[in-house]
């Protein structure tokens, strides 16, 4: 069986030192790289001792998964293969999960779409795989372009759900998350968002641990329910479909069932502020607008204060980091004494700001908007324009006829 | 802060789980009474009193120590044992201690024997048949643990203590984490060096579905 805090300081088959994640991750020295959102996901995962990862081909996730193809051949990865599909291949996560391994997938928008059944039954097995998502359109007709749509579907699965701004951000949240994913109290898939193309096709410059550092393993044996282990006695309670009774224990225990898995999200929350440091991360929350933002909209928010700056107008950010466990109370503190709260999204539906909406006191503060869709870019003008027509300020026009 | 705290029941139809009302886990060395972060030391007293106080004080051992698939579980499940024959020479006439397991989680049908078995997806039929008024869960996994305490404070008056190897579970009403051999030993000795303090209640558990 492993043991967790027996192993470190050894060392695995590659002559990396299983090494305490709280030093790794803020102790140890970090070296500059400049490399692709994708060049980072392999980098990650080159130190995260990972047993399993399945993989199929659907951009712009194709290329992480085909360099953690690269990781198995140079062996760090203990198994790698292709499934038939993207449910085949949620469904083969599911499977070795069940039997103990650390399991790792990535896949991007109509393969998320494709593969959903699987994820609130992850949830339900308590199956901590990790999954990253490369955000993209979803709906026909056919779209490779960066949009977040898909995240509002993976919002209710009872997966953790993270959405990352940065290069940097994916490779200390992916190490970071098997640590929050893996707690007992936990034990919950996390979907690790970023918005496609923006974070996996640009490089950037971004610290990365020692390569000879790695997580310790996973220890299946601190699971809430048991994995399956053919040669150990507690082998024989599998979890049972009671579902498949009609009466009303089984009614009772579904509820309670999922009303666990949702009090697992919420106990995530004490370990991903520790990780993370804070589910949010917030500046100058003393300004009469505040734009709450996840993703890469993120960053065209702090260019768009930046603009705005030069004109004499302060604004705030909140940086949402964590959408499950949902960050309802720090957002509520951090927009209190802000008069307009703007919202800008790379989404047709505007997601973000009907949960901020569904959280905050006086929800008509919040400005759904402005959204780009479909693999528009969202230039940090028309944020600044918006604010300004918040404020009841002239403001240039942005697209018209060229009048 | 929230205002929620864990007590026995019959709490409601569904009842919310701990976790989504705000209660947090203890962490190391600390316990959790009715929800509220308290010292180890104290969850112990008050884990003693309520068994010394119970018409039925009951244990539950789950599979993770009702096998011997490995020393420590087995070490544990001699220290359940020693526990379970502290109660029954610590409590008064009247009282009687029980230990019924939970072998596995699959559900019983059509009907399980409540008298010697307890199962996570209807507790509260074990809890109910035996007129259990204060149950100790140990080596149930945690996930099946939590399942299991809060249909009890959904349907019964029980109170329930959980001896979690892991994190602790705030759906019981008090919880111990890390649990270990050293552990079940201190809360023996609490109960030994209790007795006779307590004055054990008169009443049994009452039964209902919902209030």
């Amino acid at each position: 069986m492993a043991d967790t805090h027996s192993v470190i300081g050894t060392k695995n088959k590659k002559g990396q030192t299983f090494t305490d994640t709280w030093k790794m991750m803020n102790e140890a020295p970090r070296t500059p790289s400049f490399y692709t959102g994708s060049e980072v996901i392999k980098e990650a995962l080159r130190r995260a001792s990972c047993d399993v990862m399945i993989a199929y081909p659907i951009t712009p996730q194709s290329e992480a998964a085909a360099l953690i193809g690269e990781l198995f051949a140079e062996g760090y990865i203990g198994d790698y293969f292709r499934g038939e599909s993207e449910f085949a291949v949620m469904s083969q996560c599911a499977g070795a999960a069940f039997g103990g391994a650390r399991v790792f997938t990535t896949t991007a928008g109509p393969g998320t779409m494709r593969a959903m059944e699987n994820f609130p039954m992850w949830s339900g097995a308590r199956l901590p795989i990790q999954m990253i998502v490369t955000c993209r359109g979803i709906n026909s007709p056919l779209s490779i372009q960066p949009d977040t749509l898909e995240i509002a579907y993976l919002l209710n699965t009872g997966m953790l759900v993270w959405h990352a701004e940065t290069a940097q951000d994916f490779f200390d949240w992916i190490l970071k998350g098997y640590m929050v994913s893996e707690e007992p109290d936990v034990h919950l898939p996390l979907a690790l968002c970023c918005d496609g193309f923006f974070v996996t096709h640009t490089k950037d410059v971004v610290n990365l641990t020692p390569t000879d550092m790695c997580l310790p393993p996973y220890d299946p044996y601190r699971s809430p329910v048991p994995c399956m282990d053919m040669e150990c006695p507690p082998v024989r309670m599998m979890r049972d479909p009671f579902i498949m009774k009609s009466n009303y224990i089984s009614y009772a225990t579904h509820a309670s069932w999922q009303q666990e898995v949702w009090a697992a999200v919420e106990r995530s929350r004490k370990h991903t502020i520790k990780w993370l440091n804070g589910l949010i991360e917030t500046e100058n929350t003393d300004a009469e607008v505040i734009i709450v933002a996840s993703g890469t909209a993120v960053s065209q928010g702090r260019e768009a204060i930046r603009l705005l700056e030069d004109e004499g107008i302060r604004c705030g950010l909140v940086k949402v980091k964590v959408l499950r466990p949902w960050p309802g109370e720090e957002i509520r503190e951090a927009t209190k004494n802000a008069k307009h709260i703007v919202v800008p999204e790379f989404n047709v539906t505007g997601w973000l700001a009907k949960e901020i909406k569904a959280t905050i006191p006086d929800s008509d503060r919040v400005n759904a908007g402005p959204h780009v869709c479909g693999g528009m870019t969202m230039p940090p003008e028309i944020i600044a324009s918006e604010i300004k027509t918040l404020l009841g300020m002239r403001t240039m026009s942005l697209a018209g006829r060229g009048s | 802060m929230t205002q929620y705290r864990v007590l026995p029941g019959p709490e409601h139809f569904l009842p919310p789980s701990a976790a989504s009302m705000g209660i947090c886990l203890p962490n190391p060395g600390e316990a959790h009474i009715n929800g509220v972060i308290v010292p180890e030391e104290k969850a112990y007293e008050e884990a003693a009193k309520q068994f010394l106080m119970a018409k039925v004080p009951t244990l539950f051992p789950g599979p993770l120590v009702l096998w011997a698939w490995n020393e420590k579980a087995a070490r544990k499940a001699t220290a359940i044992r020693h526990l379970y024959n502290t109660l029954k020479e610590c409590v008064q006439p009247g009282q009687t201690p029980m230990l019924i397991p939970m072998p596995d989680y699959r559900p019983k049908y059509p009907k399980i024997n409540p008298e010697v078995e307890i199962n996570p997806n209807h507790p509260n039929l074990t809890i109910w048949h035996n007129k259990i008024d204060c149950c100790m869960f140990i080596g149930v996994h945690c996930h099946q643990a939590n399942l299991s305490l809060k249909i009890i404070r959904g349907g019964t008056s029980c109170y329930t203590i959980a001896m979690c190897a892991q994190a602790g579970h705030e759906d019981a009403m008090l919880s111990f984490r890390d649990a270990s051999v050293e552990k079940i030993m201190k809360l023996a000795d609490t109960v030994k060096r209790l007795k006779g303090t307590v004055k054990p209640r008169l009443t049994s558990a009452k039964s209902g579905a919902s209030n």
